[in-house]
């Protein structure tokens, strides 16, 4: 599974890339960019938008430089509370991206070793796992986000909602997704434990544990690899648009969806640019990262290789 | 014979589904009024909060709410299957009267995102599984992983913007004029409401369509491998009449499947479709009855959605039951 040893010559499976997938070497600088730009949030955004103290309601809604009746010191206008778009958006990106990370990282925990127990172990926990993974899919992730985080909502109060959003958001997008990991590494472990290589560290007197940890897991990161990555688009967009309905990150701590959602209102009133750029700054995200793991996707898919 | 045993089999299929499915809106009633007991308190949606300590007690005694919850479980479940699941605090009536008026509403945008998704995803999917490398065929893909990754709330923002408010062509919110045909209100019937209806459906397709696109490809590509494919090919069938006749139909089956695990998916983008368009159905009215502590109104929607999962589920496989021919064989022989 190693693609160094099968082509040596590193650069050329680099210019290979680029020459045969265009979209896929922009897509993996567009994301480069927004990642790095959105984790060094606190040392290039020109203000820290989190801090309610230095906003002035007299800035709000300026347009941004390009448009007549700007501010020069905001480069990409001020939003209804007068706070720098810039500094929000790159802050807005930054839990955008925390929330679908460590939201895939709950998935993955759960997903993983329940997938390689079911492939492994087979017969009746395969049974339930499966049997499991399927009931939670046929529940729609974001229709049991919406509920979950609709009902603590009206339980605790809108202030409450607002005060553990980030943890909220994390482990309901989290928990409700592991069944796309459980079922790729459990189709992969069963694939990989038929094989040889296994049957020779039984027979050398390997434990379970020790082969599932040491020789399957290893070998079935590929596909892992392309799941998460989907994952992490859809775990993205589950917290835009949880915060668009305003059932996620609050208006003084905006997530992506959060400040498309607040500049919806004015978008009528001609504040356009609230909504519309941190809206192409999370197609941006998106469509770079659903790209790359279309891209890993097919390069993996035996279907799609050239007869 | 074999027909009449054909039927009994289809009989039991068909007892055995009915009954999950009667479990499942009991598991989700158990949960409504889980919740409802947990968040709401039933008095003071009846008397408000005026009244002092000691006459809610005896209220509270009068109308049974200090029985044990088994109990008042029961009596939940059995005001259910009368047609009771308690009274709105918003709107003061029977939530079974506010939630199923909204219905409609939902209903018809859903329908009308799912005749764009049908007539364009048969045959966009179809054509990217017979010539995957083809330009078109890439062309297609590329822009669905643009609609999977534009978010269906964008979606209908960019579309209000461009068509609403630049071009002024197309109405940006509500549903328009709409017509009283017995208990359903429709806006098929005016040309209001049809005017009215092309964003939001426009909106809601945009997000399932490039979904389907794969879905049929997928399936297609699974189906085009087999052997019975190339056997026709041999034998000089038509290409068109190979794809469209033997793996497409086959390939429905999987589609069906799938397809039909998307009801709860497609509920939540109807929801954010409905924020974006103050469509007044019922998703619009859930987040008004979040915003507002509505308990009853929302475990009441809780138990509609439930429903319509638990109805589409059994549709569906149903349906999967009559498109496998291996079933329809068996049956006919």
């Amino acid at each position: 599974m190693n693609e160094a040893t099968s082509r040596p010559d590193s650069e050329g499976v680099l210019r290979a890339v680029i020459v045969e997938r265009p979209g896929a070497a922009v897509a993996a600088i567009l994301f480069g960019l927004i990642a790095i730009a959105a984790m060094l949030a606190p040392l290039i955004a020109p203000t820290n938008p989190f801090d309610l103290a230095s906003l002035d309601v007299l800035d709000a809604e300026l347009p941004p430089r390009w448009v007549q009746g700007s501010d020069p010191s905001f480069l990409l206008g001020t939003d209804a509370q007068g706070r720098d778009l810039l500094s929000a958006i790159l802050y807005g990106t930054r839990i955008s991206l925390l929330v679908g990370v460590l939201a895939v990282a709950i998935q993955a925990t759960i997903g993983v070793p329940l997938g390689l127990l079911a492939g492994y172990v087979g017969d009746r926990l395969d049974n339930i796992v499966s049997r499991a993974a399927d009931i939670q899919l046929s529940l729609s992730t974001l229709m049991m986000a919406i509920i979950a985080l609709a009902l603590f909502r009206a339980a605790l109060g809108g202030e409450s909602l607002s005060r553990y959003a980030v943890p909220l958001l994390v482990v309901v997008i989290g928990l409700a997704e592991w069944p796309y990991f459980a079922r790729t590494a459990r189709a992969a472990t069963q694939v990989e434990a038929a094989k040889d290589y296994v049957r020779a560290a039984r027979a050398l007197g390997a434990s379970d544990l020790g082969i599932v940890g040491r020789h399957i897991l290893p070998n079935i990161l590929s596909p892992l690899i392309v799941v998460a990555t989907t994952q992490i688009a859809g775990a993205i967009m589950a917290e835009a648009a949880l915060s668009f309905l305003g059932l996620g990150m609050p208006v003084t701590k905006p997530s992506l969806g959060t400040l498309i959602r607040s500049g919806y209102d004015l978008m009528f009133a001609g504040a356009w640019w609230i909504t519309v750029i941190p809206g192409i700054v999370l197609i941006g995200l998106l469509v770079s990262v659903n790209v790359l793991g279309d891209t890993l996707r097919d390069a993996l898919d035996p279907r799609l290789s050239p007869r | 014979m074999s027909s009449t045993r054909a039927l009994a089999a289809g009989l039991a299929f068909l007892a055995r589904r009915l009954t999950q499915a009667l479990l499942v809106m009991l598991a989700v009633l158990v949960i409504a009024f889980a919740v409802r007991t947990s968040l709401g308190d039933p008095l003071r949606e009846i008397v408000g909060e005026a009244v002092p300590e000691a006459e809610r007690e005896q209220l509270r005694h009068e109308l049974g709410l200090d029985a044990p919850w088994p109990v008042q479980l029961a009596r939940y479940i059995g005001g259910a299957l009368h047609g009771d699941l308690g009274t709105s605090t918003i709107y003061k009536k029977p939530t079974l009267e506010v939630v199923p008026a909204k219905f409609p509403a939902s209903f018809e945008l859903v329908l009308g995102a799912s005749l764009i998704v049908l007539l364009l995803s048969l045959p966009a999917g179809v054509y990217c599984a017979v010539r995957p490398r083809a330009l078109g065929a890439r062309l297609i893909l590329g822009l669905s992983v643009l609609g999977i990754s534009i978010p269906v709330f964008l979606t209908g923002i960019f579309l209000i913007t461009i068509f609403a408010v630049w071009l002024g062509w197309l109405p940006a919110f509500g549903r328009g004029e709409t017509v009283h045909l017995g208990g359903w209100e429709t806006g098929l019937l005016t040309l209001s409401g049809l005017r009215h209806l092309i964003l939001p459906a426009l909106t809601l397709s945009s997000i399932m369509l490039p979904l389907f696109i794969r879905l049929v490809r997928g399936a297609m590509l699974d189906e085009l491998g087999h052997d019975y494919v190339r056997t026709a090919r041999a034998k000089g069938a038509a290409p068109l009449r190979v794809w469209l006749g033997h793996a497409l139909r086959n390939a429905l089956l999987p589609l069906v499947a799938v397809g039909g695990l998307q009801v709860g998916t497609l509920i939540a983008y109807t929801l954010l479709t409905e924020t974006v368009f103050q469509w007044p159905g019922m998703g619009f009215l859930f987040l008004e009855a979040v915003t507002r502590a509505d308990i009853p109104l929302i475990t009441t929607y809780l138990v509609f959605v439930g429903l319509l999962f638990v109805i589409t589920n059994t549709i569906v496989d149903i349906l999967s039951l009559m498109l496998d021919p291996r079933i329809t064989l068996e049956g006919t022989r």
